[in-house]
């Protein structure tokens, strides 16, 4: 009797094998390896990454308020993501924003998405989702309201982050079938210069920290963020070479662009630095090297090697000229340079696109190939993303502070983050 | 019972150690302090933006000896903590009025 169950199950189980199979038809294995690979290390952009970069160059009184930010939006963007965030982003909609078929994820299963399954492809753009927010930490760093840091950027990826994935990447009038075709490989538009805009937006509507520019804000502990800027560096070959959403020579493309290009822009940073400073510092090379990723972002599927290094050289210098010369001149106080280096950065990789693009590499001709509407189109899709963050944050700001106002009580500033917004010290000497 | 405070090069301070056992010297008080006389700072710069750094880090030593010892420690500590160099420190020499061991509350000379 025991015998002819276990047979009967085994039978079934045999039958069942063609069936499953049949279910997965489509979905590659290595392609799901990899983007899931991808995915992973996205989030180790975040956490630790960025929380180690921003954490290391704040005041020792800040840094677990300044890491907190970071990791508060994996839980946050996570949640908003899982309700309606990605439906906003990826569900058919309009021109400029997504629908609702994909609320709570409906209809978001192992089933393939290209040669992935679609939970693969929503975990990955959530990873995305995650970084962006919590890159605007970095201009507000040091004054900012925990409470109210976590309403603004609910408002924010609502207003913003989501419209923008859906406008560039889901379908809508910024993307390859839309009315202004602009080439954003992994985010330079969506990530970058629309966090980079908006923290320059929220550095100033804040002002300047208690002390600045006359006060020593010296980074607190550079060691902590080269690691994390280290960790940024591994993890970008997920969000650029991952965005090729397989494991094929698009993909292997992306990570040596990637690679140079952060490569270039720290020669390019420490180059102009020593120059003008007299000394090549770790901070200026590890500012080069993010400066070079972010400006590589767009391009990374779309360009050469050479025309990596070109660009990570050129974001290299010009982010340098933003943060270390014109900052100090235009008088705003972004903590971190979350604007020099990802607005800016982002600004220059989404113009570069559109003149290096190649057929050949992308599918997609460039200024160089005669194709002088990409670098057109490219430019007007930067405005419009600068727009767009700009006026929303504004918006968005006035809310939050009308409500519980956006920045922190003098005395609480003077304190640190991480005694009044949290009740702990990371020091204990 | 004289109380002598020498402020010194954070490298010297192996260099001042061994000159005071030498001449058995044993108890000391050593604290790591930043500060400036005469000697300029530094400057650091920041993604541009240039701090000027002038308190340095320096050890300073404390030491408590009976009044007919004090000449011995003060050379053996100057000659062992110079370099010629501007920033080498300074030594103060202060009274100190009672000294107690705490273990058996010996007192002056004999708790040293």
């Amino acid at each position: 009797m025991r015998k002819s169950i276990i047979f009967s199950l085994t039978l079934l189980a045999m039958l069942g094998m063609p069936a499953l199979a049949a279910a997965q038809d489509g979905i590659d294995t290595g392609d799901n390896a990899w983007i899931l690979t991808s995915s992973a290390l996205v989030l180790l952009m975040t956490g630790p990454g960025l929380a180690l970069f921003y954490g290391g160059l704040v005041r020792k009184k800040n840094i677990l308020g300044t890491m907190m930010q970071s990791f508060a939006m994996m839980a946050l963007m996570t949640m908003l993501w899982a309700l309606y965030g990605y439906s906003l982003s990826f569900a058919g909609g309009n021109a400029f924003i997504g629908g609702l078929d994909h609320l709570f994820l409906a209809g978001v299963g192992t089933e393939p998405n290209g040669t992935i399954p679609h939970l693969t492809f929503m975990v990955f753009q959530l990873m995305f989702a995650i970084i962006t927010p919590a890159l605007i930490t970095g201009a507000f760093a040091e004054r900012m309201k925990f409470s109210a840091m976590l309403v603004f950027m609910a408002l924010w990826a609502t207003v913003v982050y989501f419209p923008m994935v859906h406008m560039v990447w889901g379908g809508g009038f910024l993307s390859g079938d839309g009315v202004i075709p602009t080439l954003d490989f992994a985010g330079g538009t969506v990530v970058h210069i629309s966090s980079g805009v908006s923290a320059l937006v929220v550095a100033m509507y804040l002002g300047k920290r208690k002390g600045y520019p006359s006060e020593t804000m010296r980074p607190h502990n550079l060691a902590l963020a080269f690691i994390g800027a280290c960790l940024l560096w591994v993890g970008w070959f997920g969000f650029n070479a991952g965005s090729a959403l397989a494991a094929d020579g698009l993909a292997a493309a992306a990570f040596v662009n990637t690679h140079f290009a952060a490569s270039a822009a720290v020669v390019g940073w420490l180059v102009v630095e020593w120059l003008r400073d007299g000394k090549p510092s770790i901070l200026g090379g590890i500012t080069g090297a993010v400066a070079g990723l972010v400006a590589v972002t767009p391009a990374s599927g779309f360009v050469g090697p050479m025309d990596s290094i070109i660009i990570g050289l050129v974001a290299g210098m010009v982010c340098y000229y933003f943060v270390a010369v014109l900052k100090a001149k235009l008088g705003y106080d972004d903590s971190l340079d979350a604007f020099g280096v990802h607005g800016i950065g982002g600004t220059v990789g989404a113009l570069l696109t559109g003149v290096f693009a190649r057929e050949a590499v992308g599918g997609a001709p460039g200024l160089l190939e005669s194709n002088a509407m990409q670098f057109v189109n490219n430019g007007l899709g930067a405005l419009l993303t600068w727009a767009l963050a700009a006026v929303a944050t504004i918006i968005i700001l006035k809310i939050v502070d009308a409500i519980i106002g956006v920045r922190v009580s003098d005395t609480d500033e003077i304190t640190g983050l991480d005694l009044t917004q949290h009740g702990e010290e990371a020091y204990q000497l | 019972m004289k109380k002598i405070e020498a402020v010194i090069q954070p490298f010297k301070l192996d260099d001042v150690r061994e000159a005071l056992k030498g001449i058995g010297i044993d108890g000391m008080t050593i604290y790591d302090v930043r500060g400036h006389g005469r000697q300029k700072g530094h400057k650091e710069v920041y993604r541009g933006q240039e701090y000027e750094v002038d308190l340095l880090p320096k050890v300073k030593l404390e030491a408590i000896v009976p009044n007919d010892r004090v000449d011995e420690t003060v050379n053996a500590i100057v000659e062992s903590a110079r370099t010629g160099k501007i920033g080498d420190g300074k030594v103060f020499i202060s009274d100190v009025g009672t000294a107690i061991r705490i273990r058996n509350s010996e007192r002056d000379d004999e708790a040293l």
